[in-house]
């Protein structure tokens, strides 16, 4: 009884799922789906090799404070960075009063419950990253976690920021209304080609790098790339370090149970 | 219940004897999982998984409740304090990294567990109990997985909070009243996330209760084994300890060297990154996809495009999502093949290896994609032989199949011969099955 319901359930669902199938094989014959922009011309992330590469990566810390250097003087005029406090700075190698002195440039809003104003002050250590009020077009998104927000991560930002270019006379053959529109900038790294964001990076020199690396908009992409990939992770070089001795740990416990094993069994077959 | 030649606890130290008579706790450990449990001496490395299964139980109870110690369950505030753990907390990153990646171990964990069940007809009987409480099991850590992921309140919780909870708007005239209720309002917010986090932690400890039911039942047959062939006499089987405990724990030890690989070094691997974004009610992402676990039945719930007589395509594909499932509780009425291990079995092999595993495989791979050509008609395809494969297949292959000779007993099995299938074996033989 029991599988005659069964067989009978069964050419239910299969039969729907036929149907549905006939249906979806008619229509992608008669109507087959048009390749778009994006499919042809959307590009995966460049290589970008960086030191928190890997099992074994740690951060440069050079390399951050440049990336936070790019980051303060071109991209905080439109992306916060709400999940980093200044204090947290102090992992880039920064010492306690160049991190007060970075914090007290800024200005910080605060809610006061009992009054219920907004107040700002100057920063502290303690005070996160402020929000960065953005009167252009799109929405910058906060950069806190973009490099674990989007495929490709570091490589990601760098190839976006490197990637701007004039849309490809190709691509209007194609699709002749795909027209970069207005206000927006052609980037192939971009999901749909076409972003708000002006280029940031323009010219060679747009900071003026402390430790004397030349200030290439290739190099400023790298920095502010590895920056960010260090505010999405600080605990990237922990994670790596506590890592390995768990794993030699386990490695070794198992051999041992193992051993043990083998030995418990020794004269049982099985 | 035992067999007759279990060993019989003796506690010898007075402290043992004065506990045995008053609450006899060391006697239930040692019946349970010590040397008074006789076990089968043929289990093979799949038998290891329902322990592998307890550890990862373990794993999820300890970290979910050192998070839930910071986590904050307030759409406005989910967010940052899930960031606040993985920055603030010392060695919160640890906790979350375990608990997010602990949720995949447990779901390869359990999959393996269950498609070993398959393929050793371990839902047979005396053990549909053990089947189907399991099948409850399956179901709670589905609920909880999702709800769970739901906590961080980013994009992919939010918009995967809508889909599923939008699945019983599917339901005729009552779905939308039974959605709104589910969620305590039009759309996830914060009533639907504070009942999620009470829900979520409330089902792990369910999920303790049932398990115990589950091996409480295991115990009353004992465990079965890659032949399929009921335990006979003592030359059959092993004590659990220390032979068992010994391999189940390197076993172990082998398993969490993988799972701290990933925690420490690709934590992110099984995530998306859109789940780094804060939930915003406005933007929807481009694809919605629940995490890799539920891949294979989202597949299913996306397969049906048209509508079918009169039932829409989107209540048939909630139909057929929760019967994917379900169909799994009559398992053990719609296989009838005497014999239990696929390893006798060339006919249910064959469907099983060239037709049950890929089509899951192909079902998982779509349900990852977008709900567009070619993966649809994949995974129609996919989904069609699934189900033909449970409820067609199954009866009628148990019906026609002949099956391969089976040994006399496991000894016979294992050592080649079999001093009693010598004495009496032929009497015996179709019994053994
Ligand atoms: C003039 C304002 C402005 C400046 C300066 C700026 N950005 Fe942006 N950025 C935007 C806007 C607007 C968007 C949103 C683009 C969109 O969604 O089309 C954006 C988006 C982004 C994105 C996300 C792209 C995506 O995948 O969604 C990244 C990453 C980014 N910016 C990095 C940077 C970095 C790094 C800098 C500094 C070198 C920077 N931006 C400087 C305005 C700016
Ligand atoms: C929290 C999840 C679970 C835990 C902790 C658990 C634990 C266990 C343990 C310890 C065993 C004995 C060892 C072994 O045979 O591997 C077992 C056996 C079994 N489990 Fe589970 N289990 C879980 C979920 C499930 C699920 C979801 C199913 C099926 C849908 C299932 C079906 C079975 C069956 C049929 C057996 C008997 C196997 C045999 O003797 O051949 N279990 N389980």
């Amino acid at each position: 009884m029991i599988r005659i319901f069964s067989i009978l359930a069964g050419l239910f669902f299969t039969a729907a799922l036929l149907w549905s199938f006939g249906n979806g094989a008619y229509s992608a014959i008669t109507d087959p789906a048009a390749v778009t922009a994006e499919e042809m011309f959307h590009k995966h992330p460049k290589q970008l090799a960086l030191a928190s590469d890997g099992a074994f990566g740690n951060f440069d810390h050079r390399q951050l404070q440049r990336g936070f250097q790019v980051y303060q003087e071109v991209c905080s005029a439109c992306h916060a960075l709400s999940q980093v406090s200044y204090r947290d700075l102090k992992q880039l190698g920064y010492n306690d009063d160049e991190v007060k002195a970075i914090a007290a440039k800024a200005q910080v809003p605060a809610y006061n419950a009992k009054t219920g104003e907004v107040k700002s002050h100057k920063g502290l250590a303690t005070d996160h990253f402020p929000p960065v009020v953005y009167g252009g077009q799109g929405t910058p998104p906060d950069l806190s976690l973009v490099t674990k927000a989007r495929h490709g991560g570091g490589a990601y930002v760098y190839s976006l920021l490197t990637g701007y270019q004039n849309q490809p006379a190709e691509l209007l053959k194609h699709f002749p209304d795909a027209k970069v529109p207005d206000g927006l900038h052609y980037n192939p790294y971009f999901v749909n080609l076409n972003i708000a964001m002006p280029p940031p990076l323009t010219g060679d020199g747009q900071v003026t790098y402390g430790d004397g690396t030349k200030a290439s908009v290739d190099q400023m992409a790298k920095d502010v790339s590895a920056f960010l990939v260090w505010t999405a992770e600080p605990s990237l070089a922990k994670q790596h370090q506590t890592g390995w001795p768990v794993l030699g740990f386990l490695l070794f416990a198992t051999v041992l149970a193992y051993m043990a094993y083998r030995n418990i069994w020794a004269d049982k077959k099985h | 219940m035992s067999f007759p030649w279990a060993n019989d606890y003796k506690p010898s130290h007075p402290f043992m004897q004065w506990m045995d008579s008053r609450l006899p706790l060391p006697r239930f450990v040692y019946d349970a999982i010590g040397a008074g449990y006789p076990v089968p001496r043929n289990l093979n490395y799949w038998w290891n998984f329902g322990f592998l299964a307890l550890i990862c139980l373990g794993l999820q109870v300890v970290t979910g409740i050192v998070l839930a110690m910071h986590y904050a369950a307030n759409a406005g505030i989910a967010f940052d304090s899930v960031e606040h753990i993985m920055r603030d907390v010392n060695w919160g990153w640890l906790m979350r990294y375990s608990h997010a990646n602990g949720a995949s171990a447990f779901f390869v964990v359990i999959y393996i567990h269950i498609f070993r069940g398959f393929y050793f007809g371990s839902y047979k009987p005396p053990r549909e109990m053990v089947w189907l409480l399991g099948v409850v099991i399956f179901l709670l850590m589905m609920a909880t997985a999702f709800m769970g992921y739901v906590l961080p309140w980013g994009q992919m919780s939010f918009w995967g909070a809508k889909v599923i909870t939008g699945l019983f708007g599917a339901i005729p005239l009552v779905g939308e009243p039974i959605q709104q209720w589910l969620l305590g309002g039009f759309a996830p917010d914060n009533a639907a996330l504070n009942r999620f986090y009470s829900l979520h932690y409330l089902l792990p400890f369910v999920i303790v209760g049932v398990v115990v039911l589950h091996i409480w039942a295991l115990h009353i047959p004992g465990s079965s084994n890659p032949t399929g062939v009921e335990v006979k006499s003592e030359s059959d089987t092993v004590p659990f300890y220390p032979f068992f405990i010994a391999k189940d724990g390197w076993a172990a030890l082998a398993f969490l060297f993988v799972y701290c690989a990933v925690v420490f070094f690709a934590p992110n691997m099984l995530g998306h990154p859109d789940n780094y974004i804060p939930a915003n009610p406005m933007s929807t992402p481009a694809l919605i996809v629940p995490e890799w676990y539920f891949w294979p039945f989202y597949a299913i719930l996306r397969s049906f495009t048209f509508d079918f007589f009169f039932i829409p395509a989107k209540l048939m594909g909630v139909l057929a999502m929760f019967s994917s499932i379900l169909i799994w509780f009559f398992l053990p009425w719609l296989d009838r093949s005497p014999v239990r291990s696929g390893k006798y079995r060339p006919l249910f092999k064959k469907f099983f290896w060239y037709g049950l595993i890929p089509s899951v495989l192909v079902l998982g791979y779509c349900g990852g994609s977008h709900a567009a050509e070619p993966y649809l008609m994949m995974s129609q395809l996919a989904a069609f032989y699934y189900f033909a494969h449970f409820l067609i297949i199954l009866p009628i292959v148990s019906s026609i199949e002949r099956p391969d000779p089976l040994p006399f007993s496991i000894t016979e099995s294992v050592l080649g011969h079999d001093d009693k299938a010598a004495l009496g074996g032929k009497a015996a033989l179709g019994a053994a099955a």
